[in-house]
Parts: structure tokens; sequence; C-alpha cells
């Protein structure tokens, strides 16, 4: 048996409503992960969530790829934090992603810290975490990862792939890698290449959590201990770059913190320090630090343009994959022109790709909120795309 | 086929007119496609690929929205990305008179498409003319309804005009329809004079006399 699954949790049913089935394969050691450093990963878990029903033919299955701190729990109660699904807002029965019609699933990525193997996960040779002893990954071993999962589901193509941030950067490598397998595919708020200047958050952000003398280099979790202060820290300097100035602006300004003057202190008297502290602080909790530093640095390597000879329309020549590439106005993390950047590559191949930049100022983060007209765009895309692709509307099971 | 005789009531007969110019099943640009009224015609009528570019963002997002490809971009800039003859047919409908640079726009139409068809209201229109003649002031008409100073239009043209640009471009016209107000067509024969003061819009189907290899 080259693949295991664990056992099933059945049509669970939150108190949201959505009914998911949680569940994670294992692919053993003597079909390993071969990562694009040379090395190899084996064995190898992927935990996945799977909203909805897989028809008869297989062809409405949907992949959802999610950013650098998102995980399964897209459209149920998160386990750990007890808040909605971190894209509750698409996914669901009637939503633009509607549960009621395709088949959705959702893997933590390879890498991650809630499930599927990362550096926090048993190494089988010494019995003990990983930690540094994980293999550097890239996003397209991640979607190698998934690929073998969706094999394991026994689905030849996927009707969309779908993902904002890195999880865009995800679809982008499906799109190029598995051309014939993806119909739809929706790279959201992303880029063909990581920026600079967001190498240089991340750079931050890392060594944030290696000055932590909790981090041990990497070993914490055999010493018991966690960098807490490092990981918020860093947490807090990207949650910025999620957001934009006129968001920051508008929900806090200058106001102060529950008290009526400043304290002549380094205490959280401003709104925007207190915010941050607690957007650092509550991270902590359901993220792993070594995750953190891996997967950071699997978005810096990220380059879909030099993966193709430098040219990034080389990446998609041949495609007959269906493209809407969206981008926010606000958002400077992925700033409009690198999505334009994309299109300007599909075009190049005379791809089929709709483009629409969405009036936000919400910054990065636009992706995951309540944006109707996004919401509309995605809908009305992915209901093109359904009937071309001869999918029945929901309750005409084919 | 042209029907001289035929009236139809539609703010944009020359959609109906650039219908009949499209083959069925072909792959369509249609640069400055507005709403996508045009790309959910020739969809619908005559099941083409459509794609489309516009410039307004709102526009874009209502068109992806209802199903149509369609890409936020600029006809002047935008244009050179696409590769060659990568499609059937690209259509710039009553939007060459606002592009920055009119002849480079055509020139990539003609590289892109197979057929390039044109549309664009005719400046050489009698009450164009006698406004101008009477009153001494640029014109305004249901077509370029701004004044001077809000115009988007900043490169008009007269039927006779564009004619001179596809002789430069060294074009051919396939099929050239002008209409006027009512939307009566006065199909363009030899002598533009009549056509190019009664038509009101005119439509033309072009290709490159020496068309681009395919490779």
């Amino acid at each position: 048996m080259m693949a295991t699954n664990s056992p099933l949790q059945r049509d669970n049913a939150d108190d949201i409503g959505v009914a998911f089935n949680h569940a994670s394969v294992t692919f053993a050691a003597e079909v390993p992960l071969h990562l694009d450093s040379g090395k190899t990963l084996g064995p190898f878990s992927i935990a996945y969530n799977t909203y909805g029903t897989l028809n008869k033919s297989k062809s409405n299955a949907v992949l959802i790829c999610h950013a650098l701190t998102g995980d399964q729990h897209v459209a149920n109660r998160h386990p750990l934090t007890g808040k909605e699904g971190w894209w509750s807002l698409l996914v669901g029965p009637g939503k633009p992603i509607d549960t009621n019609r395709y088949f959705v699933i959702f893997p933590n990525i390879l890498g991650g810290c809630m499930g599927s193997t990362g550096p926090s996960s048993i190494n089988p040779e010494t019995g003990t975490p990983y930690g540094l002893k994980f293999p550097m990954f890239t996003i397209g071993d991640m979607v190698a990862a998934q690929h073998r999962l969706i094999e394991h589901l026994g689905i030849d193509q996927l009707f969309a792939v779908l993902g904002g941030s890195m999880g865009g950067m995800q679809v982008l490598e499906w799109a190029s890698r598995h051309k014939d397998q993806v119909f739809a595919a929706l790279p959201i708020a992303t880029a063909a290449w990581h920026s600079s200047q967001n190498i240089a958050f991340h750079e931050v952000g890392r060594q944030a959590v290696m000055a932590d003398p909790n981090w041990l280099r990497g070993d914490y979790h055999s010493h018991g201990v966690v960098p807490r202060n490092g990981l918020a820290v860093a947490r807090m300097a990207a949650h910025i770059t999620y957001l934009s100035e006129d968001a920051l602006h508008e929900k806090f300004g200058r106001n102060l913190q529950n008290r009526s003057d400043r304290t002549f202190s380094f205490d959280a008297d401003f709104q925007v320090e207190s915010y941050l502290r607690h957007q650092g602080s509550t991270f902590v909790d359901r993220f792993d630090a070594n995750s953190y530093l891996y997967i950071t640095r699997a978005m810096d390597y990220f380059d879909l343009a030099a993966e193709n000879g430098d040219v990034l329309a080389n990446a998609f020549r041949g495609t007959r994959t269906r493209f809407c590439v969206v981008s926010f106005t606000s958002d400077w993390l992925y700033p409009t022109r690198e999505s334009r950047e994309i299109v300007q590559a599909l075009n190049a191949v005379a791809a089929n790709v709709s483009f629409v930049e969405i009036d936000s100022n919400a910054g990065h983060d636009a992706f995951l909120l309540d944006e109707p007209e996004f919401f509309a765009t995605i809908r009305g895309f992915v209901e093109s795309c359904a009937s071309k692709r001869g999918l029945p509307p929901p309750g005409e099971e084919a | 086929m042209l029907d001289k005789t035929k009236t139809v009531h539609t703010s944009r007969v020359d959609h109906l007119l650039i219908a009949e110019m499209v083959a069925p099943g072909s792959r369509v640009l249609d640069v400055g496609c507005g709403d996508g009224e045009l790309l959910q015609l020739l969809a619908d009528t005559k099941a083409v690929d459509a794609r489309g570019v516009e410039l307004s963002r709102e526009r874009v997002n209502a068109c992806v929205a209802r199903g149509l490809s369609v890409i936020q971009g600029d006809a002047d800039q935008d244009l050179a990305d696409y590769p060659d003859q990568a499609f059937d047919y690209a259509i710039l409908s009553l939007t060459i008179q606002a592009t920055l640079r009119p002849r480079e726009v055509l020139e990539n139409l003609l590289r892109i498409g197979r057929r390039a068809i044109i549309s664009f209201p005719n400046f050489g229109h009698w009450r164009i003319r006698t406004d101008l003649l009477l009153w001494g002031r640029m014109p305004r008409t249901t077509n370029l309804p701004e004044p001077w100073y809000a115009s988007p239009d900043s490169h008009l043209c007269t039927i006779r005009d564009f004619v001179e640009l596809c002789e430069l471009l060294d074009t051919v016209v396939e099929e050239a329809v002008a209409f006027n107000s009512a939307g009566r067509r006065l199909p363009i024969k030899r002598s533009l004079s009549l056509q190019n003061l009664f038509g009101e819009k005119a439509v033309f189907k072009l290709r490159h006399r020496a068309p681009a290899q395919n490779f």
C-alpha cells in the first residue's frame, strides 16, 4: 500500500452549518517526493478538508490553495482559534464557490503545521521533530504534493484551482506544470515572482524568529519551549504589509488604547500597537515557528519566469486553461502591476484570460474580506466556466 | 450581405453589422469592449471564442461577472503583448478616435487579427460640417456629445481620412459600410463623397495585403 488514509471524520457539520470531511493521506517512504532542492521527502502526509460531493465523472473538483499562514479550515470553524473559516465568505452552500455544486478540496500545504508533514513533524529517522533537518521545499514542491493527493482521489482534471497570495503562486504552478489538469485557474492577489521588497519583509520576520533565545537553532520542540516573542514580532511586521495606510488610519488613527493620555512609557498606548500585539500573540498559538521560516523561504524562492528560461510566457505556452487574474487597488504587497505581468505573459500565448482589479482600501488582506465586487467577479467567472465545462447547475446532478 | 433598406432600431447598429461580418465559431478580440454588449452578441449568435479589453475597471468587472473573458487594459499600451494572428478578428468599435496613436493601434489590430473590424464616428458627416461652417464651433452630436475640452475623442477622422490611412498601411478593405442616424446602411463604393457626407458612422473590415506568415 503506497498511500494510506487516516480514519475519515465524515460529515462534520459545525455550528456555522458547513458540512465537511477532514482527512489525511500518507504516502509511503517507497514513493517519496522528489524536491526541487534535489532532496527527497518520505513518508509524507497531506491533511485536507473536503466540502461537497464529487460527481460521477469527477469533473466538479475545485482545489483551493491557502496562503502563508492559512490552512485547510477554510469554510468551517477553526479547531484551534474557534474563528470562522478564513474563506467562509467565498466557499459554502450558495456561495461563489458553491459547495452544493462543486467538490472543494483544501489541503494543508506541505511544510505546514496543521496535519501535513512539516518541520514540526516527527522525523522517522530520529524519532524527534525534524526542526532544521526538514528539507527545504518550494512552491512547486507544495504543488507536487497536492498533485499526489489529487491522484490519490482519482481526479484526472481539476475543474478549478484558486488561491490568494501564496495560494495564487500555487495556482500559477499548477497551471504551468499540469496544463491539461486545470480547466480554470484563479490566481488572486499574487505575483509570478516574489519581489525584492517582499523578500526583505520575510527576512525581517525570519531574523526575529531566529533571534529569539527559545528558537534554539530550530530545536525548540525537543526542549519544550516555543520562540513566542520572535514569531509574534515576525507576525506583527508581516501583518502591517497585509493592510494599507488608509485601512490602518481608518481603523485606528492615532487613537489611544483604553486610556485618556499617553503613559510616557513603552506600553501599548496606541490602539494600533495593541492590535498588532494581539495579532502577534494569537498567531503564536496556532502556528509553528519553523514552518514560518520554511514557508517564507519557499515564497522567496518562487520565480515562475526563472523556472521557464526567464520568459514568463513560456510557463503558459500551449495552455487551454481559462484564467481569471484578480488584484486589489490598495495591495502594495502584490500590487496590480505584478498581476498585470501575469496577464501580459498569458496574452503573449493567446491564453483565455480575464483580469480585474478590485477597488478596495483594505490592502492585501482584501482578498479575505467582504468585497462584493470581488465575489461577483469570481461567481460570474466560475459559473461561465462551469457551463463551458458542462457542469449542471446545483440541484440538477448529471 | 448588405441590405440597403434595412432600418435597425438600436443605438449600436454597428454591433449588428460587425456581427454579420464575423464568421461563426471564430476567435475574436474586442478592444474597448465596454460593458461587453458586442461580445455577448457575438457569443450568443456566432458562438465565437470572445475576448475583450476595456479601460474602465467597473466595466471590466461587470463583463467578467457576466462570464465574459475581459481584461483591464489600454488599446495604446496592451495590444503589443499579443502574438501575431492570435485571433480571427480584432475588433475596435467606436474606440479608435479615442486612442492616443490610432495608426499604431490599427497596425497592431492588423497584426493580432487575420481581419480587423473597425467602426468609428464619421467627422465628415454633413451635420458636423454645417455646424462648424455656420457656427464656427466644435460640433456636438449624439455620437460626439461632449464639449471639446471634455471629449475623450482626441483623433477624430472622416471616412475619407480613414481610407487614406488604410492605403498608407497597405491594407485591403474587404467590406465597408456607412450608416446614417436612422441606421440606414450606405455601402461604401468607389466614390466616397456621398457616404462621407451622409454616413454618421462607418464599419470597415480590413486585412493586410500580405498577411503575416504563420510560424
